[in-house]
């Protein structure tokens, strides 16, 4: 029996969220964005999501089935139906939906552009990477870039007519960027020459597009050692002719693709740069914070994956338990849908809570995105940018958990055709698995979280931040009873948030490697509480509006939440604040 | 020349539909409000024709209640170049009789060359709007066409049927109905969506038409006498092998017209 996967977009869920729980109209408000007023936002989403549910969502399958083959000519060749889903993309121009008008885009908050990607990564994650790798591309050049360059190449690439890639690891720089070997030569007339051997990258090479914009990290002769010494370069596939028109091959080649876990879609290139001409973005050495331009956004982006990936898995499984008889549940006189018993239930809950949870958060994450870049006041943008620095490593590393948690779940709800690939829900697991993976593994966020962010201004940003949410238990207070246990639930975890960041700001200096032990139970607790207080201000909202329906089911997934997931965090408060001494009391022969 | 385009908003037909049974007329809230599929095919015909055709203006007229302007709008963001919407409290539960009437006075003040049709609705399936209004208007019909070529001063196409295939051409004005063997819609564009805001719609009641009340209400109207639910459906038929099942199933096929 195959189960199509049928993505139903859900704008109605995320129109909710933009209006209700991230203040999107704030946004709108904002100089600049008059004409993303929240109406036309959401006609934009019915028809983007109507576009990736038709257009994108059917090449899925056949992505993960034939995957993305490497011809003996060294060219790569995508699977059926990405050219001509790609070419429609190109054409409806939703890539250009959140860039610059100056370049061709639309000029939308990053919020909608976040959300277009949620829609296309649901559809189909491995095709959607060559529009987010593209994205990632525009923005070094759209900060760092100078004119000539911009021009040269941001039009094309806002289109998607033009795609990028992101070229930073080498077979020993994974992790450690810094230890990256490839050779940036200058010669003399303003190029360089470019050699070295760069690995995993995503869409290195392809049919979708005529050009491929590569973005290449590398050293310049002389160059300091470590991330230090790293410089960004722009290296084109073709050479661009001074009329724009495509010209010579540039020598970066294809020497071979990976045979992946998932995301067969989508072909992750070994690529060999042989004196291969590239154009300095910025200045020397300053490669480095180039990329961290880059990294919010892209973390950012790979959290949303878990979600949409998530959403997609979910969607199918509520389909199948919906439809799959199994014995009676209690009190049922005919065999039952598995839908009726309480354990499937239980699946189904925490799925349908999980990914509310996780969406309020990666929209609140991107709305601090748009406050960062286009508030009038300098104070406002500056705060907007730590709360987006202290929620990135969050989004990206509880998203990604979740994202595998969550679909793991969705096969589950399927018993053994859940582990037979031709139910297609087998492909949800492997294709997200990645997400905890790269751009930062979900370990590196932890540290990053806790080495990096705490520390801003000496601990006040956090601080203000959890003041923040404590914010909710007032409203919560005047909200009825209904509301009083995911009020007391919160105000308990929120507490033990609070002791675990102590422990972190107490220890941490003195012993920076017992606090890194407890890093990821401590970014995971951070997961839980944000997404808490996200689905009871959710609730509050629904009540407010009044629409009985709204309401029950903004309060019900709040009350799950809050009852039966956020408890977990007290949970690993003994874990967060235990140290290193377990972790390293056993010497690695005896591991 | 202007092509003007007849759209009716309709309940999406993936979502149920229900039939109010007091008023015997379709429940339009049950449903998500779309733009009926086979006018937007109707629709990407005459914008492939302005594709080619530079000087060609597309108008998209729909008669339906106030939130008909939102497949208006859809219709606009694909490329059609404006609108007319009918909107009059006195329309609601409008038969084909006073649909073909308003339509046709709204047609008049717009100005046509070809209308585009689709040749039957998805919720009302009645399929006669476009012939009243081909009389109403003294105007060439050619119905149920598989595919269709516009020139200047005539269109033409194929009707199909059980035994056989006509090709039918008409002069200018005329109107055409399209079936489902017209392709598929072009997607709404990011530029289109946006763009689509500011084209202009014109909003007219019936009185602006020239059509005053006791006219509409002195026409014969179609009158539902009755709307029943209907009956759910019943378990399957089984048929035990017990050496006469090849003769039952022919005699269940036979009797249920099945065959």
């Amino acid at each position: 029996m195959a189960v199509m996967s049928q993505y139903q977009p859900p704008v109605k869920d995320i129109a909710f969220l933009l209006e209700h729980v991230v203040g999107y109209p704030d946004i709108a408000a904002l100089p600049g964005f008059e004409h993303a007023d929240l109406d036309t936002v959401v006609g934009i989403l019915e028809e983007c999501g109507d576009f990736m549910a038709k257009v994108v969502a059917p090449t899925n399958r056949a992505g993960d089935e034939e995957g993305a083959r490497w011809q003996p000519d060294g060219s790569v060749v995508t699977p059926t139906g990405f050219k001509e889903a790609y070419q429609q993309y190109v054409d409806a121009g939703w890539g250009s939906v959140p860039l610059p008008e100056e370049f061709g885009g639309g000029g939308f908050p990053r919020t909608i552009g976040l959300i277009i990607q949620e829609m296309m990564m649901s559809a189909n994650m491995a095709f959607s990477l060559c529009p987010l790798l593209t994205q990632g591309a525009i923005e070094a050049l759209l900060h760092y870039g100078n004119d000539e360059l911009k021009q040269r190449y941001l039009p094309k690439m806002v289109t998607g007519e033009w795609a990028g890639t992101m070229n930073l690891t080498e077979p020993q720089a994974g992790s450690d960027v810094g230890a990256l070997t490839t050779k940036a030569v200058p010669r003399g007339d303003g190029t360089y020459a470019i050699s070295g051997q760069k690995i995993y990258i995503t869409f290195g090479d392809h049919d979708l597009s005529e050009q491929i914009v590569h973005l290449v990290l590398a050293r310049t002769p002389g160059a300091p050692e470590g991330t230090r010494g790293i410089s960004c370069f722009i290296v084109p596939k073709f050479l661009v002719n001074q009329d724009g028109s495509l010209g010579d091959r540039n020598p970066v080649h294809t020497v071979s693709i990976e045979h992946k876990m998932g995301i067969h879609g989508s072909p992750t290139c070994v690529l060999s740069y042989e004196e291969a001409t590239g154009y300095l973005i910025g200045e020397e050495n300053k490669g480095m914070r180039i990329m961290f331009v880059m990294m919010n956004s892209a973390r950012l982006s790979v959290g949303t994956q878990g979600l949409a990936v998530a959403e997609l898995a979910y969607q199918q499984s509520l389909e199948y338990a919906k439809e799959r008889r199994q014995g009676r549940a209690i009190g049922a006189t005919e065999d039952s849908p598995i839908i009726d018993f309480p354990d499937v239930r239980r699946m189904l809950m925490t799925q349908k809570a999980s990914i509310a949870a996780l969406r309020a958060l990666m929209l609140l994450n991107a709305s601090y995105v748009d406050h960062s870049l286009h508030e009038p006041d300098e104070d406002a943008r500056k705060r907007a940018d730590e709360i987006v620095g202290l929620l990135t490593p969050i989004c990206k590393s509880f998203g990604t958990d979740l994202g595998n948690e969550l679909t793991s779940l969705a096969l589950q709800i399927h018993g053994g055709m859940g582990y037979i690939e031709e139910t297609g829900v087998a492909q949800h697991v492997r294709d997200v698995r990645i997400a905890a993976i790269y751009e930062g593994t979900n370990g590196i966020q932890a540290a990053d979280l806790v080495g990096r962010k705490l520390g801003v201004r000496g601990g006040a940003s956090v601080r203000e931040f959890l003041a923040t949410m404590r914010e909710v238990d007032g409203q919560l207070a005047d909200a009825g009873e209904q509301f009083a246990s995911m009020r007391a639930e919160l105000k308990t975890q929120l507490d033990a948030l609070e002791q675990a960041t102590m422990w972190i700001f107490q220890n941490g200096m003195s012993d920076p490697n017992a606090a890194l032990a407890g890093s990821s139970p401590y970014l995971r607790m951070w997961g839980l509480c944000t997404g808490a207080w996200l689905l009871a201000r959710a609730a509050l909202a629904g009540q407010a509006t009044g629409d009985p329906e709204v309401a029950e089911t903004q309060l019900v997934l709040a009350r799950f939440f809050a009852e039966q997931i956020l408890p977990q965090c007290s949970g690993l408060l003994p874990a967060v604040t235990a140290g290193a001494r377990d972790l390293f009391a056993l010497d690695a022969s005896q591991l | 020349m202007r092509i003007v385009v007849l759209v009716k908003q309709v309940p999406d037909t993936s979502d149920v539909r229900k039939l109010d049974l007091n008023t015997g007329l379709l429940d339009r809230d049950a449903g998500e409000p779309i733009v009926d599929e086979i006018n937007e095919r109707g629709l990407e015909a005459a914008l492939r024709y302005k594709d080619d055709n530079k000087g060609t203006e597309v108008v998209v007229l729909s008669m339906g209640p106030e939130n008909a302007i939102k497949s208006i709008r859809k219709a606009l963001s694909m490329g059609a170049d404006s609108g007319v919407h009918i909107v009059d409290d006195s329309l609601a539960g409008a038969d084909a009789l006073v649909t073909s009437l308003a339509i046709s006075k709204a047609l008049e003040r717009t100005g046509y060359d070809l209308v585009v049709a689709g040749n039957e609705s998805t919720d009302g399936n009645g399929g006669i709007v476009p012939a009243m209004i081909s009389e109403r208007l003294g105007i060439p019909l050619l119905g149920f066409l598989v595919n269709m070529e516009i020139t200047e001063a005539q269109v033409s196409g194929e009707r199909q049927g059980d035994d056989g295939t006509a090709n039918v051409h008409a002069g200018l004005p005329a109107i055409v109905t399209v079936t489902e063997r017209f392709d598929y819609a072009r997607f709404p564009n990011f530029k289109g969506i946006m763009t689509a805001k500011r084209k202009p719609v014109d909003t007219v009641t019936l009185a602006e038409l020239g059509v005053d009340a006791a006219e509409v209400s002195s026409l014969d109207r179609t009158e539902v006498i009755s709307a029943v639910e209907r009956p759910a459906r019943t378990a399957g038929t089984k048929i035990d092998d017990d050496g006469t099942a090849a003769a039952t199933l022919v005699e269940y096929l036979a009797t249920n017209r099945l065959v």
